[in-house]
C-alpha cells in the first residue's frame, strides 16, 4: 500500500493557502482605502482652504484685494503638522504667496471649480488645490487663481499607520485561519478515523457489517466495506463448511469401519485373524489421526495469520486441556499431575489450547501405563512456561529440534500411532505468538520434557 | 444405564448400540433430531450421545435449545477435528466430546467420566460373593473396607462381572482393556488379573485360570 500524502495535511495546506491569499488581499485593500481616505481628507481641507481665501477676493480701486483668513491655514494644521504653501495669481501676475509654486498655468480651472494636482516642490511631494474666481477690475473681469498646497508626509504617515494596523490584523487573521483549518481538517476526517478504528478493533472472525452513523460522503465507503466483509464472511463460511463436510465424509466411514472391525474382533476366535483386524483398526486410527492433524494444521496456519490477542491464563488453559485428556489418560491409569500458578499471557486461546493438547496428547501416547505426567505452569524470567514432563522413552536419538519438522517422527516411536504433525502444530502456534517450543530428554535419560514458552503478558 | 444414541449413520449406530449393549446398557437409537425429541418425550436417559451433523439439523443447535430443561449429560460425537468446534460444543452445554472414529474403550472411559462427574442418581452396584463392586465409582467394598480400583482394573472387573462363569481368553480381555494405538503383550493381562486376584482375595469370589483357554470368574454362592 502506498500512501499518497495525508488528506488532513492537504486540506490544512489548501485552507491555509486560501487564508494567506485573503489576508494579503484584505491588507492591500485596506492600505489602498487608507491612502484614498487620507488623500480625500487632505483634498477636502485644501479645497475648503482655497475656497475660503477665494471668498475674500474683491475689487477695490481698480485692484484685486484679498485677505488671508486665519482659519484657512488653521484647518490645514488639523490634518498634520505639515508645511503649507500658497499663492494667489491674478491672470499671470502674482498677487501674494510663493512665486515658484509649480501651479499649472496652462489650464486654469473653470471658475467656481476646484482642481487638484500633485507635484514636487522644494524636495517634497506636495498636493495642491486651486480655485479660480473672476474679479471685476475696471473694464473687465480678471481671473484670479488661489492655490493652496501642503506636503504629503502627513497623509503617508496616516496611511502607513493604517496599513501597518491592517498588516497586523491580516497576520492575526492568517494565524487564526490556519489553526481553524487544521481543526476543521481533523474534525472532518474524524468519522473516517472512527470507522478505521472500529474495523481494526475487531477480531479476525468478526465480520458483522459496520452499523454506525457516518457522514453522507462516507456512505459509499461503508457500503463497499460491508459488502467486502459480507463476501469475506461467506467465503470463510464456505471453506469452514467445506472442511467440516470433508472431515465428516472421511471420518464417518472410517468410524464405521473401525466400529465394525471391533465388533468382528470380538467374535473371531482365530488369533491370526484377530491380529489382522487389529492391524486394520490401527491403520484406520492412523489415517483418521493424520486427517485430523492435517485439518488442524490448516486451521492453525489460517488463525496464526489473523492472530486473536486476548488475555489468557495459561494455568487455566492447562487445567482445561488436562481435564479434556483426563479420560484418555485414565485408560492407561496415567495421572496428570498439575503444578500451576496463574500466569497471564496474551493470545488466541483456541490455538494455545491446540498446541498444549498436541504436546499433552503425545505425552499420554508415549507414556507407559501407571506413570505420571507432570504439567507445570510458571512465570520464569519474564516468560510464561508450560512444561509437560513424562516418564516415557524420551525423544529418541537424533536432534530434538528435528522433531518439529513436518511428518518427522522420533526414532523410537515404533508401535505407536502418530502423524508426525503434533509438534509441528505446537511450534507453529508458539512462533505465531512470539514464543518457542523447547524439547529435551530428561537428565536421567528417561522421559521427554516439552516446554511451551510464551512472552508474559 | 439407559443411553440415547443420536446418529444418522446406520452402520456406525448399529456398531455402537451393539457394543454398549454388550456392556449391559440399554440403548435407544434415534437417526434424526426429530426422533431424538420423540425418544426424550417418552423415556428418561442416563446419557445422550449426540452426533453434530444430522439430516434435520445441527446437533449443537439441538443442544442449545434443549440444555435448559434437559438434565441428562450429553457427549457430542463429532467428525470435525477443529479445536474451535470442540470448544464450541462444550460452550453450548455438552459435557464432553469425542472425535470420530473413536475407540470404544475411549467412548466407554468418557461416558464413565461424565456419569461420575454428574453424580447421576443411577448407581448399578454389582454383588460379587460377599463384596460389592461399583463400576461407576470404581470401588470394591467388603464389610467396612472399600478399595478404589485403578481404571484398567475396573474395566477388567466389569468384563468378568458381565460374563460370570464364562471363559474369557487373554486376547478377548486385551481388546477390552487396551486401545489399539500401542502394542501390548498378553503378559500385561496376567499382571492385571494378578492384581484383581489380590483385591478379591477372601471375598467369596475368585478368578480361575483355565489352562490354554483363559480366565473365568466364579463366585462362592454360584
Amino acid at each position: 500500500m502506498t500512501a499518497t500524502g495525508s488528506i488532513g495535511r492537504r486540506l490544512t495546506l489548501l485552507l491555509a493557502g486560501v487564508a494567506a491569499l485573503l489576508s494579503v488581499l484584505s491588507w492591500s485593500m485596506v492600505t489602498g482605502l487608507a491612502w484614498q481616505a487620507a488623500e480625500r481628507t487632505q483634498d477636502n481641507v485644501l479645497a475648503a482652504s482655497a475656497t475660503s481665501i477665494a471668498e475674500t477676493l474683491r475689487s477695490e480701486q481698480g485692484e484685486v484685494r484679498l485677505e488671508l483668513p486665519y482659519s484657512a491655514f488653521s484647518m490645514l494644521g488639523a490634518i498634520s503638522e505639515e508645511r503649507v504653501f500658497y499663492n494667489v495669481m491674478a491672470g499671470s501676475a502674482l498677487l501674494t504667496g510663493y512665486e515658484d509654486l509649480p501651479v499649472s498655468t496652462l489650464a486654469p480651472p473653470a471658475p467656481g471649480r476646484v482642481s487638484f494636482s500633485t507635484s514636487e516642490y522644494r524636495g517634497s511631494q506636495i498636493r495642491m488645490a486651486s480655485v479660480t474666481r473672476l474679479v471685476l477690475v475696471g473694464t473687465g473681469p480678471v481671473p484670479v487663481t488661489v492655490t493652496v498646497a501642503q506636503t504629503r508626509g502627513g497623509v503617508a504617515t496616516i496611511a502607513g499607520d493604517l496599513s501597518q494596523l491592517a498588516a497586523i490584523l491580516s497576520v492575526a487573521f492568517f494565524v487564526v485561519a490556519v489553526a481553524l483549518s487544521a481543526f476543521a481538517a481533523r474534525a472532518s476526517l474524524r468519522p473516517l478515523n472512527e470507522i478505521a478504528q472500529a474495523v481494526s478493533r475487531r477480531g479476525p472472525s468478526d465480520l458483522r457489517p459496520l452499523r454506525r452513523a457516518a457522514p453522507a460522503e462516507l456512505a459509499p465507503l461503508m457500503t463497499s466495506l460491508n459488502r467486502l466483509m459480507d463476501r469475506l464472511g461467506q467465503s470463510i463460511r464456505r471453506s469452514e463448511d467445506f472442511i467440516a463436510e470433508a472431515a465428516h465424509r472421511v471420518r464417518t466411514p472410517l468410524a464405521t469401519v473401525r466400529a465394525q472391525a471391533e465388533i468382528v474382533l470380538r467374535s473371531v476366535r482365530d488369533e491370526d485373524e484377530k491380529q489382522r483386524l487389529r492391524r486394520i483398526i490401527r491403520a484406520v486410527d492412523e489415517s483418521s489421526r493424520s486427517a485430523g492433524q492435517l485439518l488442524d494444521h490448516a486451521t492453525v496456519a489460517y488463525r496464526a495469520e489473523h492472530l486473536v490477542r486476548e488475555p489468557v491464563d495459561l494455568a487455566d488453559l492447562a487445567a482445561r486441556t488436562a481435564a479434556s485428556l483426563g479420560p484418555t489418560a485414565a485408560m492407561k491409569d496415567i495421572l496428570i499431575q498439575m503444578d500451576t500458578e496463574p500466569v497471564p499471557v496474551v493470545g488466541d486461546p483456541v490455538l494455545l489450547n491446540n498446541a498444549l493438547r498436541n504436546v499433552l496428547d503425545n505425552a499420554v501416547k508415549y507414556s507407559p501405563a501407571e506413570t505420571t505426567i507432570a504439567l507445570r505452569v510458571r512465570a520464569d524470567h519474564g516468560e510464561a512456561r508450560a512444561t509437560v514432563a513424562d516418564e516415557g522413552p524420551g525423544l529418541g536419538d537424533g536432534p530434538a529440534e528435528a522433531l518439529t519438522e513436518r511428518f518427522r517422527r522420533g526414532s523410537n516411536t515404533e508401535g505407536v500411532v502418530g502423524s508426525g504433525l503434533g509438534l509441528t502444530i505446537a511450534e507453529d502456534v508458539l512462533l505465531a505468538h512470539g514464543g518457542r517450543l523447547e524439547l529435551e530428554t530428561d537428565h536421567h535419560g528417561r522421559g521427554a520434557c516439552v516446554s511451551l514458552v510464551l512472552p508474559s503478558a | 444405564m439407559r443411553y440415547l444414541l443420536v446418529e444418522d449413520n446406520r452402520e456406525l449406530a448399529e456398531a455402537v448400540v451393539n457394543r454398549l449393549e454388550l456392556d449391559g446398557h440399554a440403548v435407544d437409537h434415534a437417526a434424526s433430531l426429530a426422533e431424538a425429541e420423540d425418544c426424550l418425550a417418552v423415556a428418561s436417559y442416563d446419557l445422550i450421545l449426540l452426533d453434530v451433523m444430522l439430516p434435520d439439523g445441527d446437533g449443537r443447535t439441538f443442544l442449545t435449545q434443549n440444555r435448559a430443561h434437559l438434565e441428562t449429560p450429553v457427549i457430542v460425537l463429532t467428525a470435525r477435528s477443529q479445536v474451535s468446534d470442540r470448544v464450541g460444543a462444550l460452550d453450548q452445554g455438552a459435557d464432553d466430546y469425542i472425535t470420530k472414529p473413536f475407540d470404544f474403550s475411549e467412548l466407554e472411559a468418557r461416558c464413565r467420566a461424565v456419569l461420575r462427574r454428574r453424580g447421576g442418581a443411577a448407581r448399578n452396584e454389582i454383588a460379587l460373593g460377599q463384596a460389592v463392586f461399583d463400576p461407576l465409582a470404581g470401588t470394591l467394598s467388603h464389610r467396612s473396607e472399600t478399595i478404589t480400583l485403578r481404571n484398567r482394573e475396573i474395566r477388567l472387573m466389569e468384563v468378568f462381572t458381565r460374563h460370570p462363569g464364562q471363559i474369557l481368553s487373554k486376547s478377548q480381555l486385551m481388546d477390552r482393556l487396551f486401545s489399539y494405538d500401542a502394542e501390548v503383550t498378553e503378559n500385561a493381562i496376567e499382571v492385571y488379573v494378578g492384581r484383581l486376584r489380590r483385591h478379591i482375595d477372601g471375598k467369596g469370589v475368585r478368578i480361575e485360570t483355565v489352562r490354554g483357554l483363559g480366565y473365568r470368574m466364579e463366585t462362592d454362592d454360584a
